[in-house]
């Protein structure tokens, strides 16, 4: 080991027990970053978290951890010169070496035509509300205990149904400020529960999950009924002809697809001539109709669901962005480099995604198709082309025919190559949003959705 | 004749490499010695014994905990420019007990002895917590003790001894010689290295001390068209490795950059393929992921017995029970076997996170499943099928965490393709076919979660005629059901023609980790495939 332990005596800027980094020992570490820099301008960023998690599976506790962790990353100026140094060892004299280490490299770094200088103050929003105290304090017994709600009845005598499910909790914090007098705090808590129910015959597999900012928010008896529900109902599927099918979708699924959306509306992309949106001859296709009229994508860190840090990885202030209004693109992702090159102004990344729902409910949407698959979530999306977005994935955990106004029977699951752009043209209905517990990054609100000509390719066997 | 005392000079010098930042030629560095692994140091040793015997002061049957050190560096570029340089250095310690045949896990960075008694009590802590829904106790499958081991991947020059000018220049030419190939207009090329300090120990008395180096330099490489109607990308031509900056200097990025270019370029002007059945010739560089999906993730122990069921699948190599030594996978010339010794391979290592040291074994022999990959706790479930074979019940070495605050779980080892009896390569398969495609390279990909349908691409692909290549194709994937595919397999190349394919992250289980993994290949052709056409208007 080539870096020095000291088992004895510990020092750390780190004064207090927190569970994750406070607003005061953050700026403590920033203002010491700031302090011993020696180039032309300074950025610090901290990442700290503690998470609880439980892994159940086999109808039995496979594993259960708490982890924590406080990292800072320094990044330092020098010229048209940069670089980022990480570290996870917060004692004044890591904290120095990091410093030096950053120093050192931005030094021998080439000169970065597109570099800008760190943000200065900024106008924040305060989203307090996104930090549940009970949360983050949580016990391993009250993890487990949650955890037994779903493996009890599962390991009842004469269950024909085998549980694997995950709980995690924790909270996180994060903190930003440069030389140049940015500063920015946000702490959050969070709650995830997934289950997935299999039927012991081999099957049937159903699927559920909640995601929330609180633990008391999670409502593990319905997660259990809806996913047991699936798994009994998707028992003995049949196949079906692969092709273009009414697809109603749960938000989950819709989540699965659309949440591959973000990352391709950055205007550079589109503006060089690599993206869907890269209009022929140059340009972009902004201010153009892309999808059905229905549609509206947004995203806002101060939504009330899906609360998140008001600023982005770089410290950037998160407003509310509309990304499609009533189907026409009305916003680019625009990097702050793109910007300062195109005199454009910065979005700032966003780190929440919001499909708007409409009126129609789930089984309205059932009862007005005469023969569609109703989907409960999608797997493994890999894009296939990139000039149309397109994507292959396959159908999992619930996939069902829809027969004259009703669910008739359980179908195999279909592998799809499909665009969310196709998919959001097709758009018929939509209905009552939900945050979906998507392990990606980010967080979502979507609704149940309903399209036509989705295109499925293949049949899969897989339960 | 190199000596201990250059290599000691020269790891001197390396040290400081960072701040002289003096670009050194490859002569070199050729005149260094593969790196030797040092003992654990005294403090580190000391922090892990504190862990042990905390774990076992409060009730713990079994134990055990890391001390790692992840240091990763990385210089990202696109065309001529540099856009980040990136260091990163954590550290930190795992501890893992095991309590009345329940699993607790508690990390921490503060490697304290307080910090570390904290942590150790909260892993007892978590596993009593864990008995209220126990069913069965975990037991572990018998693994002698390493009292005073160590181990390091078998590197030359450490990357992180090369200064970041170096490193830079590098990209920067090889972007530079893709940007002369008309009609290219973008190429990024990122240089990304990894050290793992990986100090273990467990109370079966195993004290273990490893590094492993892993290298990877990605290229993409995009043309355009000139009204910006249409682009094409090349990628996935530098594969990622086990090894240091030697594997950096062989790959000659500046000289391969053009060609890879060259193709880019003439790939846009690619014919959209016609949708059928075709023979498929799969070079190693693309066999590499469709092995990965379609035969290393379904032969894990854990997805058989439903382990990932609510995340990363199940498997169709299930139940064990009825499969073992029964389910034709493949055709009879498909042999596969699990190795983390592979000199180069990234998942190889010298002992695994349950303290085993790994050996090669059969998954698959002559088409049949014979075995799965295990950790001790796995291994035991195998224990009739072991007896029935007469071998010894252990642990094939397949545990693992990718990080100090992960815990280990089963992750696949190096698992690769036996080489066929002939002596012959891609070139042989290409010209004994009559009507194919040829198809180099990682492309999209993706796979059902038991493992039945998948559907791959690749990064370029090439038209065969009469066993002769006549131009390149595009927007092509090849959809299969998996035990077809490997059924197919009619004709695959020799010990000459075997390459390593590897991929630096390769996520499963929750929370998710990300493995890096290598699988040796050959190539190898498939008949009468069934080929898509991914391309469509938008």
């Amino acid at each position: 080991m080539s870096r020095f332990i000291d088992s004895r005596a510990p020092r750390s800027l780190l004064l207090a027990d927190d569970l994750v980094i406070s607003r005061t020992d953050a700026q403590r570490v920033i203002e010491s970053v700031i302090r011993l820099s020696r180039a032309d301008s300074v950025q610090a960023v901290i990442r700290s978290s503690r998470t609880r998690n439980v892994r159940f599976a086999a109808n039995q506790l496979s594993t259960a951890g708490v982890v924590e962790d406080t990292t800072l990353v320094v990044m330092s100026f020098i010229g048209r010169k940069h670089s980022a140094v990480t570290t996870n060892d917060l004692s004044p004299e890591s904290i120095e070496r990091t410093v030096r280490k950053a120093e050192a490299i931005a030094r021998l770094a080439p000169d970065d035509p597109d570099m800008l200088p760190v943000l200065g103050p900024q106008v924040l929003r305060d989203l307090g509300g996104a930090w549940d105290e009970a949360t983050a304090g949580l016990a391993a017994d009250e993890v487990t205990a949650a955890a037994n709600t779903a493996l009890a009845p599962a390991r009842k005598a004469g269950s024909a149904l085998t549980v694997a499910g995950f709980l995690i909790t924790g909270a996180d914090a994060i903190a930003i400020g440069t030389s140049a007098g940015h500063f920015a705090y946000h702490r959050g808590t969070s709650a995830n529960y997934t289950l997935t129910v299999r039927s012991n015959d081999g099957t049937g597999s159903g699927w559920s999950g909640e995601d929330a900012l609180a633990w008391s928010a999670l409502n593990f008896g319905a997660v259990s009924a809806q996913a047991i529900e699936k798994a009994e109902r998707s028992r003995n599927p049949v196949a079906i002809e692969p092709g273009r099918y009414t697809v109603i979708l749960e938000p989950q699924a819709v989540g699965d697809l659309v949440g591959l959306m973000p990352r391709y509306f950055n205007a550079r992309s589109a503006d060089e001539g690599r993206s869907p949106f890269a209009k022929p001859g140059g340009g972009n296709r902004l201010g153009e109709q892309i999808v059905n009229a229905m549609v509206n994508l947004t995203s806002d860190p101060a939504d009330s669901l899906v609360l998140t840090q008001p600023f982005d990885g770089d410290g950037m202030p998160l407003t509310k962005q509309s990304w499609i209004t009533n189907g026409t693109l009305s916003t680019m992702l625009v990097p702050r480099a793109w910007a300062a090159r195109k005199n454009l102004v910065a979005t700032g990344n966003p780190n929440n995604l919001i499909l708007a729902g409409g009126s129609t409910s789930r089984d309205q949407m059932i009862a007005g198709t005469q023969r569609g698959v109703l989907v409960t979530r999608l797997w493994y999306l890999r894009e296939t082309d990139p000039r149309t977005m397109s994507y292959t994935g396959l159908t999992r955990d619930g996939t069902f025919l829809i027969e004259n106004g009703k669910i008739s029977k359980s179908i195999k699951n279909m592998r799809f190559n499909e665009s969310p752009l196709f998919l959001l043209n097709n758009v018929e209905a939509l209905g009552p949003v939900r945050r979906t517990a998507s392990e990606g990054p980010g967080t979502q609100i979507m609704p149940v959705l309903k399209a036509r000509d989705f295109n499925f390719t293949s049949l899969s066997d897989a339960v | 004749m190199t000596t201990r005392r250059d290599f000691v000079a020269t790891s001197a010098l390396a040290a400081g490499a960072l701040a002289l930042g003096r670009p050194r030629d490859a002569a070199a560095h050729t005149r260094l010695l593969p790196h030797v692994q040092q003992r654990m140091d005294a403090p580190t040793r000391d922090l892990l014994l504190l862990a042990l015997d905390t774990a076992k002061r409060g009730g713990a049957s079994y134990a055990d905990a890391r001390i790692q050190r992840v240091q990763r560096n990385a210089v990202f570029t696109r065309e001529r420019q540099v856009l980040d340089v990136v260091d990163s250095d954590t550290i930190g310690c795992g501890i893992r007990a095991l309590v009345d045949g329940c699993w607790g896990f508690a990390a921490t960075p503060r490697l304290t002895s307080e910090g570390i008694q904290r942590a150790a009590t909260e892993a007892v802590a978590t596993a009593k917590a864990n008995r209220i829904a126990r069913d069965q106790a975990v037991q572990l499958a018998p693994n002698p003790s390493h009292p005073d081991a160590t181990w390091s991947s078998g590197f030359t020059i450490d990357p992180f001894s090369i200064s970041i000018e170096e490193k830079t220049t590098l990209a920067i030419a090889a972007n530079t010689a893709a940007l002369s190939v008309p009609g290219v207009r973008f190429v990024s090329t990122q240089l990304q290295f990894v050290k793992e300090e990986r100090n273990y120990a467990n109370t079966d008395g195993s004290v273990i001390a490893q590094t492993l180096v892993r290298t990877y330099t990605p290229m993409a490489i995009t043309a355009v068209s000139a009204d910006r109607s249409d682009f094409a990308i090349r990628d996935a031509v530098v594969q990622p490795t086990g090894r240091g900056w030697e594997s950096v200097l062989e790959n000659n990025l500046p000289v391969n950059a053009k060609k890879w270019a060259e193709e880019a370029a003439e790939k846009l002007t690619a014919k959209s393929v016609e949708p059928g059945r075709y023979d498929l010739v799969l070079h190693p560089s693309n066999l590499g992921l469709t092995l990965h999906e379609s035969v290393a993730h379904p032969t894990e122990i854990d997805r058989a017995y439903g382990y990932e069921a609510n995340y990363a699948g199940t498997s169709f190599v299930a139940p064990p029970e009825r499969v073992l030594g029964a389910l034709k996978f493949g055709s009879p010339l498909m042999n596969i076997t699990g190795d983390r010794s592979e000199p180069g391979g990234c998942a190889s290592i010298g002992y695994d996170d349950d303290g085993v040291k790994p050996e090669a074994f059969d998954i698959i022999k002559d088409g049949i499943v014979v075995d799965y990959q295990t950790t001790r706790e796995q291994a035991m479930w195998l224990d009739w099928w072991y007896k029935k074979r007469n071998m010894p019940t252990r642990s094939h070495g397949c545990s693992y965490a990718d990080s100090w605050s992960s815990v280990q779980f089963q992750r696949m080892p190096n698992v690769s393709i036996t080489p066929g009896a002939r002596d012959i390569g891609f070139s042989d398969l290409i010209a004994a076919t009559d009507r194919g495609i040829a198809i180099q390279g990682r492309g999209s990909y993706s796979i059902d979660q038991q493992r039945f349908n998948g559907q791959f691409g690749g990064a370029l692909f090439h038209e065969i005629r009469g066993g002769k290549i006549v131009g390149q194709l595009r927007d092509v994937a090849y959809q299969f059901r998996t035990t077809d595919f490997w059924g197919a397999l009619d004709m695959l190349g020799g010990r000459r023609s075997y390459e390593l394919y590897a991929t630096f992250s390769d996520g499963k289980g929750q929370p998710g980790q990300a493995n890096a993994v290598t699988h040796g290949c050959v190539p190898t052709r498939h008949r009468q495939q069934n080929v898509i056409n991914t391309g469509r208007k938008a």
